[in-house]
This record gives C-alpha cells, structure tokens and sequence, in this order.
C-alpha cells in the first residue's frame, strides 16, 4: 500500500513548479509587456521626430532643474537630519522618524491638497508669505517642493540605515582625538556611509524626477514653468503620442542606469 | 595639581554606579567582572555619557562638575581612548588615521608628527597601509600612536590586549608596560587578566555592582581578597 503522504507529494511535484510558472509568468508579463511595447510600438524615426515636439526641450530643462535643485535641498538639510535620527534614542526621536516616511505612503492626491493647505494662499502659512509678496503654489519654487516633499524621505531612510550601521566606537575616538560633532559627520561618518548615502540619492532623484501627482495639483501643469517631464508626457498624450513615448523611454531608460547601478553600488 | 581625579555617581541601566580615584604617573588597572559597570564610568569620564553627579578634574582642570554646572565636551577633555577593538578608521590609511588627531597647522608638519608618532611605537613601516592590512598587534600600536599624536593628558584603555592573540600578547604587554611608564601621563587601564596588572605594576581599583570593593597593589589584594572576585582575579 501507498502511504498516503506518497501519492500528495507525486501531485505536488507536478503541480508546484507548473503553478509557479504560470503565477510568475504572468506577473512578469504584466510588468514587462508595458515596457516593451514602450520600446518597440514605434520606429526610430518616429521617435525622434516625438523629440522634437515643442513640449520636450522646456520640460526636459525643467526637470533637470527643479530635480538638481530639490535633490541639493534634500541631501543638505536630509544629511543632518538623518544624522541626528540615527544617533539619538528617544521615544520622541522614533516618532519623528515615523513622521518624515509618512510620505512614502501617502497618495500623490493627498500630498498635493496637503502642500496646498500648507503653502497655498488660503493654507496655514498662506497669510504670512502673501503679506511678504510671495507665493508658492504654481510656480517652480511648488514644483520643487512637491518633489522634496515626495523625495525626501528615501534618501532620509538610506541615510538612517546607513549612520545606523556605522561602528559607534568610531565616532566617539573621533571626538576623542578632537574633532568637533560637525567634523566627526565631515570626515568620519559620511565617508564610511558613502555608498548608502548615493543610493538613497539616487532613488531620492528618481522619486523627484518621476514626481507627477503633487505637483499637477499644486505646481500645476504650464509649459515652460512648472510643465516638468512627466507633467509633458500626460499633455502630450493628447496631441503626439509619438512625444509621449519618446519622453517615456527617455526616462525608463535614467530609471534603469539609476537602478542597476544603486544595485551594483549596494553590491559592494 | 597633576593627575586624574575622578568621582562620578550615576547610572546605567538598574545599576548604581559609584566610582572615584586619583591618578597621575604609573598606570591605574581597573577591574571588575563584565556588567560591573566599568565601561560606563570610562563614558563618563570621557564626556560621552553624564553622571548624575561629582566631578571630573585633569590637572587641574575642571571637565565635569556637578555642582558648578561645567560639562566639557568629549573634543574639548583631552583624553585618549583606546576601545577594545581599538577603532581605527577603515577609509583612512595608518598615516592618516595617526594625522587625523594633529591639530598642528601645515600639512607637512602634520605629516612630520603623524611620521614620528608611528615611529615611537615602532610602527614607522606601517604608514602607508590600510586597517584591514594590519594584525591586530600592529592595529595596537597604530592605535596608540594616533592617541598619543593628538596630545593627550591623560588616556583610557579599555582592555587593550583582549582582542590579541595570546601568541603577541605577552610581548604587547611588555611593550604597552614600557611605554605607558615612558610616557607617564594619567593612565587608566581596563583589564581582567592578572598578568596585565602585574605587568603595569599600578594600583588596582576593583569595581563590581556598579560600587569599588577594593583598591590598593596587587599583592595587597593577592594577600588579603575582600570578594570571591578579587580571589579570582588575584590569585
């Protein structure tokens, strides 16, 4: 007589791989598909001639700008923040960290009637920068925000992890040899936790680069001045599709170099 | 008034600690079984954590006072330290990490100091390797070399040898025994091993529970044991 157990495991061993080939299949077809009629639905030509749309020259030029700009802004406020985060202890520490991912999951929709109700004229510090003649909402300075505000928190979650996992030993014969706190983040930390910091920048980019949600609602969508790439795309949609695409395998391809060489920077 | 003088009330954990001596010249052992609260008090002398109380003098000099509100920052004390796995910087090459403590000026004379720093602990062929390149008596004496580059007045050792093999570590001791009086600037060194504290040939101070059981020399101790512990560490 057969074990019982027997004749389940003779279906499992045929069933299993089967099943798993078919689920995997089809997810890899889900993701892949998309990209590859990106890449092949057009000719050459045409795609080229998608890049010379009126659209491509200012969007590309503003997102290059407001991405160099939020990205700079990031890495220079985010550094220390992270800094602090990943040496201090405290229950209020831990809720602060909590905070600054909040946007990691928060819906695009939602960050921008936040930023809205924040920097917008009727929004908390509404009052205050329209009394000092500025305002935010719909000019490059919002397209910025948005994409700090989305971006931010990927690089603050490297950068964390990064400090976190530096030797403490070192830092405090650091300080012992004379190097004051800012030194010791300069010449001690930083350097040790150089590769996490790129790949936190990188994907921090990336995020502001891709950002599109945000800032339509609260940037808005005006060529030339808050029109960044993806914004381009969506306008372009309706009139050349052949732009569209070109500016979409434009950025598939500086999300792909972004990704394999943050894999390959994690590698090391 | 030259030397350490240290009395510090505080805690880590659910441990009290009480602790207080004077040093100046001849290395101090301090003792106590792990958990005795001995890395905690070498924080709190080196500014890195802060007692609830006491005093922190160094020639002097007040680091830490209680009562007259003063808390030096760890850069601003002065004082050497020496981890267990005595903490080079990994990005740095032995010439650098040695530097990296000199506050002269000049690159060159930076250089010269870091160069001559190496020298005396005769590590002087090492300048150019990396950390990961070294044995770990060759670590002990770039590690050395850079605390005493930066000028100390006085200098924590937490238990130096412990990460050595036991081949080089009766020659290490030797060799730390000798340039420790050389040196002669306050000295605390963390140690379990009995061969250590002869070899320094300092008083002993014996902390366990967060309190010291016993001070005095080693044959003192080995004469007259007031714990089950300094029995076992004595004899």
């Amino acid at each position: 007589m057969t074990p019982p157990f027997g004749s389940h495991r003779g279906a499992v061993r045929f069933l299993w791989p089967a099943a798993v080939a078919l689920l995997s299949g089809l997810l890899l077809l889900l993701i892949a598909l998309p990209v590859v009629g990106l890449l092949f639905s057009a000719s050459p030509r045409e795609l080229l001639a998608g890049l010379a749309d009126p659209l491509v020259i200012p969007a590309l030029r503003l997102s290059v700008f407001t991405t160099t700009l939020s990205l700079l802004l990031i890495l220079a406020c985010g550094t220390p923040l992270a800094w602090v985060i990943a040496r201090r202890t405290g229950r209020g520490w831990r809720i602060l960290e909590t905070i600054v991912e909040l946007p990691v999951v928060l819906p695009p929709a939602v960050a921008g009637v936040a930023l809205l109700l924040a920097f917008g004229r009727r929004g908390l510090l509404g009052p205050a920068l329209g009394g000092a003649g500025i305002g935010i909402p719909f000019t490059r300075a919002a397209v910025v925000f948005a994409q700090t505000f989305v971006a931010a928190p990927f690089y603050l979650q490297a950068a964390v992890a990064a400090f976190r996992r530096l030797d403490p030993d070192l830092v405090l014969v650091a300080r012992t040899l004379g190097a004051s706190r800012p030194r010791v983040l300069g010449a001690v930390a930083i350097p040790l936790s150089w590769s996490g910091l790129a790949g936190g920048a990188a994907m921090s980019w990336a995020r502001a680069l891709g950002e599109f949600g945000a800032t339509l609602m609260f940037a808005g969508n005006m060529s030339g001045r808050t029109q960044t790439l993806p914004l381009a795309i969506y306008t372009a949609l309706e009139s050349d599709l052949h732009a569209a695409q070109s500016l979409s395998i434009l950025l598939v391809v500086v999300a792909f170099v972004l990704l394999v060489a943050v894999r390959a920077g994690a590698r090391r | 008034m030259t030397g350490l003088d240290v009395e510090v009330h505080g805690t880590a954990g659910a441990l009290a600690i009480d602790v207080s001596f004077r040093t100046s010249g001849a290395p101090l052992v301090f003792a106590g079984p792990n958990g005795a609260g001995k890395t905690r008090a070498l924080m709190m002398i080196l500014g890195a954590s802060r007692p609830a109380r006491g005093h922190v003098t160094l020639d002097g000099v007040p680091l830490y006072d209680g009562a007259r509100a003063v808390d030096l920052p760890i850069e601003a004390r002065r004082i050497g330290f020496l981890p267990q796995r005595y903490g080079l910087f990994p990005h740095l090459d032995v010439l650098g990490n040695v530097a990296f403590g000199i506050a002269a000026a000049p690159r060159v004379e930076r250089v010269r100091l870091a160069r001559q720093a190496l020298e005396d602990v005769d590590a002087g062929a090492l300048a150019d390797r990396r950390p990961a390149e070294l044995s770990g008596g060759e670590t002990q004496r770039v590690a050395l070399a850079r605390a005493l580059a930066a000028r100390p007045r006085a200098l924590l050792l937490d238990e130096p040898l412990a990460a050595l093999d036991v081949s080089v570590r009766r020659d290490m001791r030797r060799f730390l025994a000798a340039r420790l009086r050389a040196w002669s600037i306050p000295t605390v060194v963390v140690t379990h091993d009995r061969a250590d504290a002869e070899a320094l040939d300092g008083d002993v101070i014996v902390l366990e529970n967060g309190a010291i059981t016993q001070r005095g020399r080693l044959a003192d101790l080995t004469a007259h044991p007031a714990t089950p512990f300094v029995r076992e560490l004595a004899g």
